[in-house]
């Protein structure tokens, strides 16, 4: 075994800096990505035809081709097409919050679809207006269902976050690439990224917990 | 005060209600029993348009709710509806049950509707239960709040559709009673029911329904001792 970790303890600080891009990306679109996907959720469950068709065909077209085209496309065809010259974090921010959208908002129509009817009907008939029980009644309780599928939807998103790195965003996984390449060695850089994604994962899945046990006090 | 003219109901081929005409004036209780499959519940959906009748005219203090035109949110404020399952927001403690229609939908402050709902939940015997939440309810606890919870909207017609189908025996009682005390404010009330004994107390009158049509539309003492129809014999000995 040809393992020496006393190279890599310099560039230990250098691929803990990764942490901040990882986060950033992954924060931001889990943030906007549920938002994003609510509304595509609220339109898909509406009646209102056009956009209906519109929001099914989004999601198809997104869960339906790989994520890394995806961000290939957006990071390299923005300045192509519009001349904008998209940076990274944006690029991958705008990636991820239509990407996980699209996943997200089928979970969330799941979860609406799940309230029970008399729900509905209790709010309809106290004269609530549509747009109010939504945000009010119906979504909240929605929500509450599918906690721990967006707990895996967040968990999955911190890992494919990863991806960030074939733009060269500084993120965990880029910073390992950068150390790998400085001292030509793969194991210890890649062991570490891989022990700090799963450190996050599990904060993350204690963070979930809590905030579920909370949301159930209700029950 | 609320007028039905000769509805009907369709869900898709099936008719289950086949062109009804009555009048509930106001103060007026009316109970509304028939089997099941009757249409008593689309009846009475039909009167806050939880669903539109087919064909057919509602006017409700000689505003036609049937009208495509009609602001139905409005109109709904006006009506109050307790449901067979509560259908009380579980999210939300009792106190704000209570208070969510009032301050999101009617625009009432905040401190009145609180003052209202505590009073409120006073006259059902609940004013210690303001802060907890529906799970920790029992059935008939949970719809003394659905009741209440209409009643803060100041409703001019409550419509009940089999208020206490879903309670276990010893509640429907308690259930009952808030419904007598209310029937004695003079509130003008709809309800579907299979509790004979409390329609022919409390109600006015009886509307008889049968496979969506109106057989009978006479006051209790004459129902209950002489039905005309024959239809509405066979259904009494089968229930009493």
């Amino acid at each position: 075994m040809n393992l020496d970790f006393a190279q890599i303890v310099p560039y230990i600080p250098f691929i803990l800096q990764g942490i901040k891009g990882t986060l950033l990306v992954t924060l931001i679109s889990v943030v906007l990505g549920f938002i994003w996907g609510s509304i595509l959720a609220l339109i898909k469950i509406s009646k209102f035809g056009p956009l209906n068709w519109l929001a099914v065909a989004y999601t198809s077209v997104f869960r339906g081709t790989p994520l890394i085209l995806q961000l290939t496309l957006v990071y390299f065809a923005t300045p192509q097409l519009t001349g904008y010259n998209i940076s990274q974090l944006e690029a991958a921010v705008l990636t991820f919050t239509l990407n996980s959208g699209a996943y997200i908002s089928e979970t969330i129509r799941g979860g609406i679809m799940a309230v029970d009817k008399g729900q509905w009907e209790a709010a309809k008939a106290l004269g609530v207006p549509y747009r109010r029980m939504m945000l009010d009644i119906i979504l909240p309780q929605g929500v509450k269902n599918i906690l721990p599928a967006l707990v895996n939807e967040t968990i999955a998103l911190l890992k494919e976050s990863a991806l960030v790195s074939t733009i060269g965003l500084a993120d965990i996984m880029q910073n390992a690439n950068v150390v790998k390449g400085a001292i030509f060695r793969y194991f210890e850089p890649y062991l570490i990224a891989g022990f700090l994604y799963y450190v996050m994962v599990m904060i993350l899945t204690w963070v979930a917990r809590v905030v579920e046990r909370r949301m159930r006090r209700s029950d | 005060m609320i007028k039905i003219d000769n509805i009907t109901k369709s869900f898709g081929s099936l008719n289950v209600l086949k062109g009804i005409s009555t009048e509930i004036g106001k103060g007026e209780v009316v109970a509304i029993i028939g089997p099941s499959g009757s249409g008593k519940s689309t009846l009475l959906r039909c009167m806050n348009l939880l669903e539109v009748p087919t064909s057919g005219k509602i006017t409700i203090n000689g505003q036609e709710i049937t009208d495509p035109k009609a602001n139905v949110m409005a109109i709904r404020q006006q009506i109050g509806m307790v449901f067979q399952h509560f259908h009380l927001f579980p999210h939300m403690t009792v106190l704000n049950n209570l208070t969510y229609a009032p301050t999101k939908v009617k625009g009432m402050a905040k401190s009145e509707a609180e003052k209202k709902a505590r009073e409120l939940l006073a006259r059902v015997g609940l004013a210690d239960k303001a802060d907890v939440f529906p799970s920790r309810l029992s059935g008939g606890q949970k719809q003394r709040v659905a009741i209440a919870r209409s009643l803060v909207m100041e409703p001019q017609i409550m419509l009940f559709d089999e208020p206490t189908s879903a309670l276990d025996p010893e509640m429907v009682k308690e259930v009952l009673e808030v419904m007598k005390g209310l029937a004695h404010t003079g509130m003008t009330m709809a309800i579907v029911t299979h509790e004979m004994r409390f329609a022919e107390e409390v109600s006015d009158r009886i509307l008889f329904l049968d496979d969506g049509r109106l057989l009978e539309d006479t006051p209790p003492k004459q129902f209950f001792q002489n039905p005309k129809s024959e239809r509405a014999k066979q259904f009494l000995e089968k229930v009493r």
